[in-house]
């Protein structure tokens, strides 16, 4: 296994996903009643930057953990392309198993994610086998990564997975993941399970991580604050859109989107100077299955008005690399702030 | 939140696990020792291991030697401690001499099913979809069946003999090993570290062969070995039917049949190879029970 080669140059998206769509059919029922389709992922455009870090964040539900898989191909996409590095995945030039060889992934559940029949080198070694490196070389690399992940190899390596905590065993699913020196790791929740300390250890691990091996991150997360912490530009999801996509300074300063406002407002602040001001979202969001006509947003947005449950919002740039779908920004949509928002820009 | 957290991210600083670890079949193994009623059961099975290995060297006298004076005698005659059969046969030597034949026709079927099954189950609960269907309702079609009618129709078809008889068993155990394969596997197939092999780009064969296998091995082998009790007696059921082991062969089924008639004369040897049968089921039965929650103890 040779190193990878960046191929399109730095200004090249490493990842570009356009128009994904994941639609889960329904069972029918024996009378053929039901069998419609549950939209997980429902039409969503985004690039992930070499060297960046993507934070993806949204309530549960809203198709952040399935993008995450359909980004890896664990799940066939009804529609839509996802380009890697100027090839298209499963094409002649980027073949699946070339694929992921490059991007790897890291689950929530540290437990669920290792065999338990196997040692942890053998877990570690595991990829590289598949790839064609001899299994002494395998566990040899395994070993230097353990070590690298603050692992001791003497100690960890012939463990099995339940004699090692929560946060050991997420480290070594962060070494199985970088066995394939990857270039882009997707970390679905990679930290949600851990407590707060460990937490931190191990998010501090994977930014040195990413700085020694020039990683790209895919970091999903429903922790605004850890999002913030790790990520370069924000996505941020609602029903299986993209809502709002930004620099996570910008995205947070000044958030676009009445769902990331509200989103944002439901985050603790330990400053008595911004206490939360707006109403945190109520209720919890609509069924996939049969998803609000317009914006999906509106039945639980602050600033809706009777056009946000017809027209769909297209996505606007509002200023450079920040992106919003909703017709607040939307100029001459018929939203009343509409117009105020075309003025601006004029 | 912006600022850089004050913990090092180079070492976990957290505490090491204790022990030396073992590895899983060890610790099964362990915990399996420590159950009384399970290592009762396993002395048992291999006593009746040693039997069927060393049967004809232990057994007192000639097992086909028929003696019309000798016939139907009660247990504790001199020379004869366990009776004599209707031919006047001695009947320990039977009994010992018979624990081969009688193991092998439980045992082998079961053993091929073991294979098969697995094979088949894991193939149709890997693949899932419409593979998954079309496998599992045909094994439906055996499983509706009730398994000694299953046996009987497919021994008469093949006609009767031993290796007859040992097929149609085993097709009568691999729709149920099957079952309880593809259920297992179904349940492997979505963990996460199945999904993390197959991320790495690791061939549905490898999947199975490294991550899947080890993993759905131990239930079915814990289920297979259940089935031994009742493979045994369904054997047995067959040789008294006249489908499997033909006379003057020594098999505890077969015996059960032809003493049936001398039930009103001398009950209890009658009932010898019925309770050897039975010693035998039950034996494999709790030593399965025995491992099933030996493997089920997480840690």
């Amino acid at each position: 296994m040779d190193a990878l080669k960046d191929l399109g140059g730095p200004a090249q998206p490493l990842l570009t996903i356009k128009g994904l769509v994941k639609h889960f059919p329904l069972k029918k029922d024996p009378l053929g009643r039901g069998g419609g389709v549950v939209r997980a992922v429902d039409g969503v455009d985004f690039e992930v930057l070499k060297g960046e870090t993507l934070g993806v964040v949204g309530e549960s539900g809203c198709g952040k953990s399935t993008t995450a898989r359909l980004l890896m191909q664990l799940i066939e996409p009804t529609r839509g392309e996802v380009v890697f590095d100027g090839r298209e995945v499963g094409s002649r030039d980027l073949p699946l198993k070339e694929f992921r060889r490059q991007v790897q992934m890291v689950f929530q559940d540290s437990y669920a994610s290792l065999n338990p029949r196997l040692t942890i080198e053998d877990s570690i070694a595991f990829g590289p086998q598949v790839h064609g490196v001899s299994r002494r070389e395998s566990v040899e690399r395994a070993r230097d990564l353990l070590a690298r992940v603050g692992l001791s190899p003497q100690r960890f390596a012939e463990r099995y997975p339940h004699e090692l905590s929560g946060g050991q065993r997420q480290r070594v699913n962060i070494a199985r993941a970088l066995a394939l020196q990857p270039r882009m790791v997707i970390l679905d929740e990679a930290v949600s399970a851990l407590d707060k300390s460990v937490e931190a250890q191990v998010i501090n691990l994977l930014l040195d991580l990413k700085a020694e091996f020039g990683l790209t991150y895919v970091f999903i997360s429903h922790d605004l604050n850890v999002v913030r912490y790790v990520s370069d530009r924000v996505m941020v999801m609602y029903l299986g859109q993209v809502a709002e996509i930004g620099p996570a300074d910008a995205l947070y300063d000044a958030p676009a989107h009445p769902y990331t406002r509200a989103l944002l407002s439901s985050m603790p602040s330990m400053d008595p100077d911004h206490r939360t001001e707006e109403a945190a979202l109520a209720g919890d969001p609509p069924n996939p299955i049969n998803p609000p006509s317009g914006c999906r947003f509106h039945p639980r947005c602050a600033l809706a008005a009777p056009v946000c449950g017809k027209v769909v919002p297209e996505r606007i740039v509002t200023s450079s690399r920040h992106a919003v779908s909703c017709l607040i920004h939307e100029a001459g949509s018929g939203h009343p702030m509409a117009t105020e928002a075309r003025r601006e820009a004029a | 939140m912006s600022t850089v957290l004050p913990i090092s991210s180079a070492v976990a600083v957290e505490p090491l696990p204790a022990q030396r670890s073992r590895g899983y079949w060890a610790s099964v193994w362990l915990r399996l020792r420590r159950d009384p009623v399970a290592v009762g059961a396993a002395i048992v099975v291999l006593l009746l291991i040693a039997l069927a290995v060393f049967g004809p060297w232990l057994a007192p006298s000639d097992p086909y030697q028929s003696s019309m004076l000798k016939r139907l005698k009660p247990i504790g005659t001199e020379g004869l401690p366990l009776g004599s059969d209707e031919l006047g046969r001695d009947m320990l030597s039977r009994l010992i001499v018979g624990a081969r034949l009688s193991l092998f026709i439980g045992i082998t079927p079961v053993l091929c099913a073991f294979v098969l099954g697995t094979i088949i189950g894991i193939v149709a609960g890997y693949a899932g979809g419409l593979t998954n269907t079309l496998i599992m309702r045909t094994i439906d079609v055996f499983y509706a069946f009730p398994s000694v009618l299953l046996a009987i129709a497919l021994s008469g078809t093949l006609g009767a003999g031993v290796v007859n008889s040992l097929i149609s068993l085993t097709i009568v155990f691999i729709p149920q090993i099957a079952r309880v394969a593809e259920s297992v596997t179904t349940q492997v197939r979505t963990r996460d570290y199945v999904e993390a092999a197959r991320a790495s780009g690791a061939s549905p064969f490898t999947i199975v062969r490294v991550h899947v296998l080890g993993n759905v091995l131990g239930p079915i082998f814990v289920y297979a070995t259940s089935l031994i009790a009742v493979s045994m007696i369904l054997a047995s059921g067959l040789s008294f039917l006249g489908l499997g082991v033909k006379p003057p062969e020594p098999e505890w089924g077969l015996m059960l049949n032809t003493l049936r008639t001398a039930i009103y004369v001398q009950p209890w040897v009658a009932a010898l190879p019925g309770a050897m049968i039975f010693i035998t089921s039950i034996s494999f039965n709790i030593l399965s029970d025995g491992l099933r929650s030996a493997m089920d103890n997480k840690g």
